[in-house]
């Protein structure tokens, strides 16, 4: 992706802090800064992948871009509008354009409601479709995504995981949304049916011209969907570049890291891999370390990482790194 | 090298309310001491049942063993009873499961809990089990053993509860160790620790190990043969190298070309499985895989294929088109 790609999503410096409650009134006691500065672009038709090891915030970021949680600073504009300057009515309005997948398809669909209200469900909040044009867009969107149109009277129990995922996308197709927010849409589903879901999202992103933010923790689905990749690490974006820079010539020590560590389906690359393994764990996101975050696993911290956060920043065209000694490792 | 474990027609039923569930049908294998075998396949495959049944694990009601032979160490353990299995488990068979929140009790100490089993399993006094524990969190790279021992599970970590799983099951040196999922639950760079670790105290220790994961990454890491099962049934077996390169049922090629891998070109679509696995209830009577097969003949539909061997390597695969599977060139 180019920068002369109209740019769809703005994100700047944005933050998001959970307050962490205690004591005999319950009285704030301290913060977890899930989301701590973050910022970036999403081009139009692009899909622009997140990834990160468990709580490192990128579902918050997600959620927050869409206004789900409100930001405790920071900015997001969609398409050139800032979200915070918009009311209760024009916010719910530009909602339209922005649709959510979410990733456990069995929590994220009612059980008492039919397949039919679900995926109609945003067209009676949106539209005043009368229920006959409502039917027949539910029908054609449950063929869009490879479902049986007659499972309208269906209930979500009687589908497996793969085509509940199915119909949450569906749900999140019905307004004709630009940009969809996809958070990890796969990790709960078996290996075979994941490639089947995968497959549809490209195929719709082809079709409807969509833009997508992919989440996810599971590195090659995301290299292999994404135009683009961001890596984040406790709250923050530590390096954001294309797709094949960001797999060939990474430069913050944790994306390295985190590259080697997934397994490849493979003998003879496993055992040629060269392998970088951190020690030790994630810190708590409630008491990070003082300096650059990463800085108690990284292999090639120095004294100006305990006391000063690296700068985030273009390193090289379009490859921005939040790193003092941004470089490849030797293993 | 020796057989450790030889499962012979190993089948296992859960008779319930919808229908009796056949979980495992007609499973049988050999491992040798020392082998590191990886159990591969999809939710409901019967993974886990197979290896809960050898251990005795099976809830009855509804759970049954019909049919088969465990033997282990020259006993077969289906003819032992409680108390006789009692001593099997933990002792010379050990299991590690995939959740280590949930097989952690939370009430009492990770020292109190390695003690217990000490105790239970070995003629020693507190003192030296205490003692004993401590190395064990040791080995497994949990800094400050002896103090950690005192800690409650909600003090560790999700990798590091793992680890102490696993120092529970090194605790009485088994020969076999059954892990389950273990690193399902934890990050990629944590699950890169696990495996190095494993790794590492297999070379010591020299014991047998039985990984159970839906990740064939994870396996071509570790393993040095590998059961891919479907429906309750091995359908491919063989040292790691055939399986990942001479690939010879749909189902395995289906399941690799399901998984991106890291150095793809772009742009390459994932090979789908299309639709499901067959219902355990009312199985198929020919082969499992025939409805999603794209090598489906007639014959698939009737018979049932017997899982043959085909290269004098123990490759194994319960296919009848294998041969001309291989004619074609599939890697």
């Amino acid at each position: 992706m180019s920068k002369d790609n109209k740019i769809l999503v703005e994100v700047r410096n944005l933050k998001k802090y959970f307050p962490v409650t205690g004591g005999l009134f319950f009285n704030k006691t301290k913060e977890v800064k899930a989301v701590d500065g973050v910022s970036f672009d999403i081009y139009q038709k692009e899909t622009l992948g997140l990834v990160g090891e468990t709580g490192c915030g990128k579902t918050t970021v997600g959620r927050t871009m869409l206004h789900l949680y409100e930001p405790t600073a920071g900015d997001i504009l969609f398409d050139g509008v800032d979200l915070n300057s918009l009311g209760e009515r024009e916010l719910r309005h530009t909602r339209r354009r922005m649709q959510m997948i979410f990733q456990d398809p069995y929590a994220s669909l009612n059980p008492r409601m039919t397949v039919g209200s679900i995926v109609g469900a945003p067209l009676d909040v949106h539209t005043k479709q009368n229920r006959k044009t409502k039917q027949a867009r539910v029908q054609e969107l449950l063929d869009i995504v490879g479902l049986n149109p007659d499972f309208v009277n269906r209930y979500p129990h009687e589908f497996s995981g793969g085509q509940r995922q199915r119909i949450g996308i569906a749900r999140a197709l019905a307004l004709n949304p630009e940009f969809v927010v996809c958070d990890e849409p796969i990790s709960s589903l078996d290996v075979s049916i994941q490639a089947q879901v995968v497959n549809l999202l490209e195929e719709l992103q082809k079709r409807l011209g969509l833009t997508y933010l992919f989440i996810a923790h599971d590195l090659s689905m995301v290299r292999h969907i994404s135009d683009r990749m961001a890596v984040m690490y406790l709250g923050k974006v530590v390096e954001l570049a294309d797709r094949d820079e960001i797999f060939l010539n990474s430069l913050h020590p944790y994306t390295q890291a985190l590259m080697s560590a997934v397994p490849v389906p493979d003998p003879d690359l496993a055992e040629k891999k060269d392998r970088i393994i951190l020690d030790g764990d994630i810190p708590n996101p409630s008491n990070p370390p003082v300096g650059c975050n990463f800085n108690t696993r990284c292999p090639v911290a120095k004294e100006i990482c305990f006391t000063d956060e690296p700068e985030y920043r273009e390193e090289k065209e379009n490859h921005w790194v939040a790193c003092h000694f941004p470089q490849k490792l030797q293993s | 090298m020796n057989p450790i474990l030889e499962i012979k027609n190993l089948k296992t039923r859960f008779y319930t309310q919808d229908g009796v569930v056949k979980a495992v049908n007609d499973v049988s294998y050999t491992m040798s001491s020392g082998e590191i075998l990886g159990v591969v396949g999809e939710s409901g495959c019967g993974k886990s049942v197979h290896a809960l049944s050898m251990m005795q694990l099976i809830p009855d009601p509804p759970g049954k063993i019909t049919n088969g032979e465990i033997w282990f160490d020259g006993r077969d353990l289906l003819t032992l009873n409680e108390d006789q299995m009692q001593k099997v488990r933990g002792r010379d068979i050990a299991m590690i499961f995939q959740d280590p929140m949930t097989s952690l009790n939370p009430v009492f100490t990770v020292g109190f809990q390695i003690v217990e089993a000490l105790l239970l399993h070995n003629d020693m006094t507190k003192e030296e089990a205490k003692e004993r524990a401590s190395d064990l969190l040791n080995l497994v790279g949990i800094p400050g053993a002896k103090q950690r021992l005192n800690d409650y599970p909600h003090q560790f970590s999700g990798g590091m509860r793992q680890r102490a799983m696993i120092a529970m099951g090194l605790s009485c040196e088994p020969r076999l160790l059954i892990a389950d999922e273990p690193t399902t639950a934890l990050d990629v760079t944590i699950q890169a620790q696990i495996i190095d670790l494993v790794k590492k105290l297999q070379d010591e220790l020299g014991m047998a190990i039985m990984w159970i994961t839906h990740d064939l990454g994870v396996v071509a890491e570790l393993a040095h043969t590998i059961n891919v099962m479907y429906a309750g049934s091995i359908i491919e077996t063989g040292k790691i190298r055939n399986i990942y390169k001479q690939t010879r049922h749909p189902y395995t090629i289906g399941l690799l070309g399901s998984l991106p891998r890291l150095d793809d070109s772009p742009g390459t679509e994932l090979v789908s499985i299309p639709g499901l696995p067959p219902d355990l209830v009312a199985l198929p009577e020919g082969c499992p895989f025939a409805a999603r097969c794209g090598y489906r003949i007639d014959q698939c539909l009737t018979e049932k294929p017997p899982l043959v061997e085909i290269d004098g390597e123990n490759h194994s695969v319960a296919c009848w088109r294998w041969e001309e599977i291989a004619g074609m060139g599939t890697k």
